[in-house]
């Protein structure tokens, strides 16, 4: 619930409010049938595969589920650290 | 010009698919139209006492299906409104007795004759709902302002765009303006946010809607509840009028349940 409360500008969210996100959280999890689960192991694969072209900040990473109307999006923010030293 | 088939269905049980097929079918009948109600809720009859004509019965949907009478025998006609028809499902029959073909089938015959075809889906996503959902031109979606509700409003709606069968319309029924007002209900506007369907109605909280069900009389046809100005509101939208959705406003609250408000959230 502490995310609740910073998204509330920390005052106490209302009921309608905390079931209005509770069920956004839901909804793109089942309309992608993604679990959170599935979802850190896709992050892991991501980190894996991308790791072998570049380096990059896998604390920082961010891989969100996000929706428009019923359009859902997978997004990832990957900051880089650098680019991998070429090998001869 | 055949009949327009409106299937109803929600996911969840007990959001009010049986009590919006009863006033919306004898609300469309009041306004003229030629309405047959079908409940596809095999196993779980239940239209039957809502439009308070339990006692008419003799053949049902399965004994149409499976020919032991003919669809006609099996059409129940409402003495209390002109053009208002019934088709009730078997009570000890369960749902594999009917397949979607079979629904329509059904809907095929009756359309040169008929207007409108509501049909009254079982709870759930397995066969009773692909049953009811098949012969349908448009598919409402009845859900409550509450999370499981619709979460699983939304499941259905992903199977009906799936299907090919969308958009989906939605009505959102029991909804309470004063919690929603202080802030212990889901309004509209998150529902419709959620679910990103049109709507086609809200229909409140409302007494009368028990003590009407209580009577077996539609509340449409007995009173002028809230309730029953939002579903003859819902059968004009499919009737094609452009009629503004119902403002729920209450009277502002007193300032003792602000005060109680205030009190509850700190
Ligand atoms: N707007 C409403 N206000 C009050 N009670 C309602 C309302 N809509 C439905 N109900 C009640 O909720 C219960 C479930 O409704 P029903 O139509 O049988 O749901 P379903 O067919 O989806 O299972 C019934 O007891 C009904 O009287
Ligand atoms: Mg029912």
């Amino acid at each position: 619930m502490n995310l609740l409360n910073q998204l509330f500008g920390g005052r106490r969210p209302t009921s309608r409010e905390v079931a209005k996100s509770r069920l956004q959280l839901v909804l793109v999890h089942d309309r992608v049938d993604l679990s959170p689960q599935k979802m850190q192991l896709l992050k892991d694969e991501l980190i894996s595969t991308i790791s072998k072209y570049v380096e990059i900040d896998a604390e920082g990473m961010q891989v969100n589920l996000t929706q428009n109307g019923r359009q859902c999006r997978l997004t990832a923010d990957i900051p880089i650290l650098s680019a991998r030293p070429k090998r001869q | 010009m055949g009949a327009t088939v409106i299937t109803i269905t929600s996911g969840k049980g007990g959001v009010g698919k049986t009590t919006a097929t009863a006033n919306l079918s004898a609300a469309l009948a009041m306004k003229g139209k030629k309405v047959v109600a079908i409940d596809a809720d095999i196993g779980l009859r239940n239209l039957d006492v809502v439009m308070g004509l339990e006692n008419r019965i003799v053949y049902d949907l399965v004994n149409v299906v499976e020919g032991s009478c003919r669809l006609r025998q099996a059409l129940i006609k409402d003495k209390r409104i002109e053009n208002l028809y019934m088709i009730p499902a078997a009570q000890s029959r369960d749902k594999s007795a009917i397949r979607p073909q079979d629904m329509i089938d059904v809907c095929d015959q009756l359309r040169p004759e008929f207007d409108f075809i509501l049909i009254d889906s079982p709870a759930g996503i397995e066969q009773g709902f692909r049953n009811a959902i098949a012969p349908a031109d448009r598919i409402c979606i009845i859900t409550t302002p509450e999370v499981s509700a619709v979460r699983d409003a939304d499941r259905v709606v992903g199977l009906i765009e799936a299907e090919g069968k969308g958009p989906a319309l939605l009505i959102l029924n029991r909804l309470r303006p004063r919690m929603v007002q202080r802030g212990d209900m889901l309004d509209t506007a998150d529902v419709l946010d959620v679910l990103a369907i049109d709507l086609l109605g809200i229909v409140p909280e409302d007494e009368a809607i028990i003590v009407s069900t209580n009577r077996g009389i539609p509340v449409v046809m007995e009173n002028t509840s809230r309730a029953a100005q939002a579903f003859c509101n819902i059968a004009a939208r499919l009737m094609g009028e452009d009629v503004p959705i119902m403002e729920l406003e209450e009277p502002s609250p007193s300032w003792l349940s602000k005060i109680a408000n205030l009190v509850r959230r700190h």
